[in-house]
């Protein structure tokens, strides 16, 4: 018997609709179709007048809930991709995310955003926009690479009082299974040391976790140990985790599927440059997708974000600086 | 024969207190268009002269405690109409603590959503969407039956995405909405021609499948008799109902500007008269009012403002000092400060 990410998403939904009343779902045909990726499977049925179809109105999805919290209730809505939440980019960052700040009323919104890249999906359905919604003030952003982050911090998430960006990861939904949705229920806020090390510390969060695993296992046959942190939440972001681990091993590269420019890894790799300057034994790396659109073709795709041979050879310069 | 004169008898009270909501907030306004130029308000001063009819018959048409109103930048009188209280206002423009912004955010971009009257952003149409969302809320809490949502927007803001997803989405749901549009005739400088295409506003209506009314915004006894009709209908479960108001904005956009591309035929011409002092003469011909009862009102609306805006002058500011800097509610043991 085993779970995989997209049933940790499902199963935390249907927990959330059966304790808490103030709990909906909301999206592009998740009633009675189930979710484009199937999150909401039957649960139209299972709770009548919980779970409701939305026009194809991205910006009146995110207001329609925003309004909602304001007055007690605490909607998930579904991006049909993570890619389409561009059009409710008003409503997310200047509607929700200054609101609590502005009036002292929480709004206690999560948006999923099914995220990253798939072979085939293309330049508009394989967008990761962490570093996007982290950018603005008011947000919490979470990045789930397990099946387990996944139901937990999608719980967590909800039963926050403010805006919850829910990246999780299309590529995960299927391929990644556990034999249980337990695990070690982290808080939202703290990293996790997924994999320990000596010789160099990487830092991803989301598909790159399990990626940057594979990479570590790869050199740890020519005797490198890597340490693998999981940034499990890129808002807030666990510092002291992350300069523990750098402290340990003097060596940094961070990794994230986004576009090159800016982001997660950046901000990553200048905290610990402001603040572990003198820990640091080598000039500190990020490994980021291609500045392109994600391309539709599996070989140009496999090639645009980071993989285990690309993380490889950059933990190989990092070693040997 | 005034087509109007059932509604003036039946509704005696609700005219004058319409009317004192229009007055009073003329008063303030004027004020705080005197302090601005004074120097003493940072940021921009936003009124609503000449849209006080409109804005304060939907205020005064919605009951605080049960039903929504999210304001625009002209809407001092629904506000003041709706319940808020004068000192709010003074409080937000003039960065008082005290404030229900707390300096956070200024001039109209305040409001008290716990009592049923959201803050508006700036992005606009983006309150319509918002609306819905409260009313939607009610519908799944079993509390929606005899509640209202209401929300303003101009002729600008017709041609958003938001004020169209949102008009729809509360269609689509069959939701008790009234979006009320002032077409003052100008979004900032633009005039209608450049904003839409279509001979009347109220035509979208029936693309959206809602209720679609229009009416001469200058004129208070017709205001009262359409926007009251239009929440009844939302009320009693018509589903959304769209008021196009006509009328001209009798000021700038905003206090900085002049409004000089404003033609003088149109300044001039029907929509350039003052709903005040139509409603004044109004309130005078049907025995509503006298003319000094009203000139007792301004009198007391000018000592309301200026008790206002003095205790708003001696509160303090913000400290930033003592600002907590975190836009979350949320506090984070591992990484507050950084968040």
């Amino acid at each position: 018997m085993s779970v995989t990410y997209i049933d940790a998403i499902r199963e935390a939904q249907e927990k959330l609709l059966r304790e808490d009343d103030r709990v909906f779902l909301y999206g592009q045909d998740i009633a009675t179709f189930g979710g484009a990726f199937k999150a909401t499977k039957g649960l139209a049925a299972q709770f009548p007048n919980r779970v409701f179809d939305a026009p194809i109105s991205e910006d009146a999805m995110i207001g329609m809930a925003v309004g909602a919290a304001i007055e007690g209730m605490r909607p998930i809505v579904e991006m049909q991709f993570a890619d389409f939440s561009s059009l409710a980019f008003n409503q997310i960052v200047n509607q929700a995310a200054t609101h609590f700040y502005r009036t002292g009323v929480p709004i206690p919104i999560t948006v999923r955003l099914p995220s990253g890249g798939t072979p085939g999906s293309g330049p508009f359905h394989s967008q990761s926009m962490e570093g996007i919604y982290a950018q603005y003030p008011g947000l919490v952003v979470l990045t789930p690479a397990t099946v387990s982050d996944a139901y937990h911090m999608l719980l967590d998430g909800v039963a926050l009082d403010d805006p919850v960006i829910f990246c999780e990861h299309k590529f995960l939904y299927r391929w990644l299974k556990a034999k249980s949705i337990n695990g070690d229920h982290l808080p939202i806020g703290q990293a996790r040391i997924t994999r320990p090390g000596k010789h160099a510390t990487v830092v991803a969060y989301s598909a790159m976790v399990h990626e940057a695993v594979r990479a570590a296992d790869r050199l740890a046959q020519d005797g490198w140990e890597i340490e693998v942190v999981d940034l499990r939440s890129v808002k807030p972001l666990d510092l002291d985790t992350i300069l523990a681990s750098v402290a340990r091993t003097g060596r940094l590269l961070a990794v994230g599927e986004a576009f090159p420019w800016g982001g997660v890894t950046a901000e990553v790799v200048s905290r610990v440059t402001e603040e572990g300057f003198h820990l640091l034994d080598a000039p500190p790396q990020r490994l980021n997708a291609r500045d392109t659109p994600v391309p539709y073709h599996p070989k140009l795709w496999a090639a645009h974000r980071p993989t285990p041979e690309s993380i490889c050879e950059a933990l190989r310069k990092l070693l040997t600086f | 024969m005034n087509p109007f004169a059932d509604a003036v008898v039946m509704n005696r009270d609700f005219l004058r207190s319409v009317f004192q909501s229009m007055l009073r907030a003329r008063i303030l306004e004027n004020k705080l268009s005197s302090l601005y130029k004074a120097g003493k308000i940072v940021g921009g001063v936003y009124l609503g002269r000449g849209q006080e009819a409109v804005s304060a018959t939907l205020g005064a048409a919605l009951i605080q405690g049960t039903d929504f109103f999210a304001p625009l930048i002209r809407d001092q009188a629904g506000r003041t109409a709706f319940g808020e209280p004068l000192i709010d206002c003074t409080r937000t423009y003039l960065g008082s603590v005290e404030g229900p912004m707390r300096g956070r955010d200024g001039n109209i971009h305040r409001g008290r959503p716990s009592m049923g009257m959201p803050a508006m952003i700036s992005h606009l149409g983006a309150q319509v969407p918002l609306v819905a969302g409260m009313l939607f809320a009610k519908r799944l809490q079993g509390t929606l039956t005899g509640r209202v949502g209401a929300t303003c927007i101009g002729d600008g803001a017709t041609s958003t995405g938001a004020f169209h997803e949102g008009l729809n989405l509360a269609a689509v749901e069959g939701l008790p909405m009234v979006v009320v549009v002032g077409n003052n005739q100008f979004a900032y400088s633009t005039p209608n021609n450049r904003q839409f295409a279509c001979a009347d506003l109220v035509e979208k209506a029936r693309g959206y499948g809602v209720g679609g009314f229009s009416v001469d915004g200058t004129d208070l006894l017709a205001c009262a008799s359409v926007i009251c009709e239009a929440v009844r209908r939302a009320r009693e479960g018509g589903g959304p109902q769209m008021v196009v108001a006509r009328l001209l904005r009798l000021s700038g956009h905003g206090e900085h500007d002049d409004g000089a591309y404003v033609p003088q035929e149109i300044r001039g011409g029907h929509y350039g008269r003052d709903c005040i002092e139509v409603a004044m003469r109004q309130l005078v011909e049907n025995n509503l009012a006298t003319v000094d009862e009203i000139f007792a009102w301004q009198d007391q609306f000018a000592d309301d403002v200026q008790r206002a805006v003095a205790q708003a002058q001696q509160e303090a500011v913000p400290d930033p000092y003592h600002e907590d800097w975190t836009a979350l509610a949320t506090r984070f043991p591992l990484t507050n400060f950084i968040s």
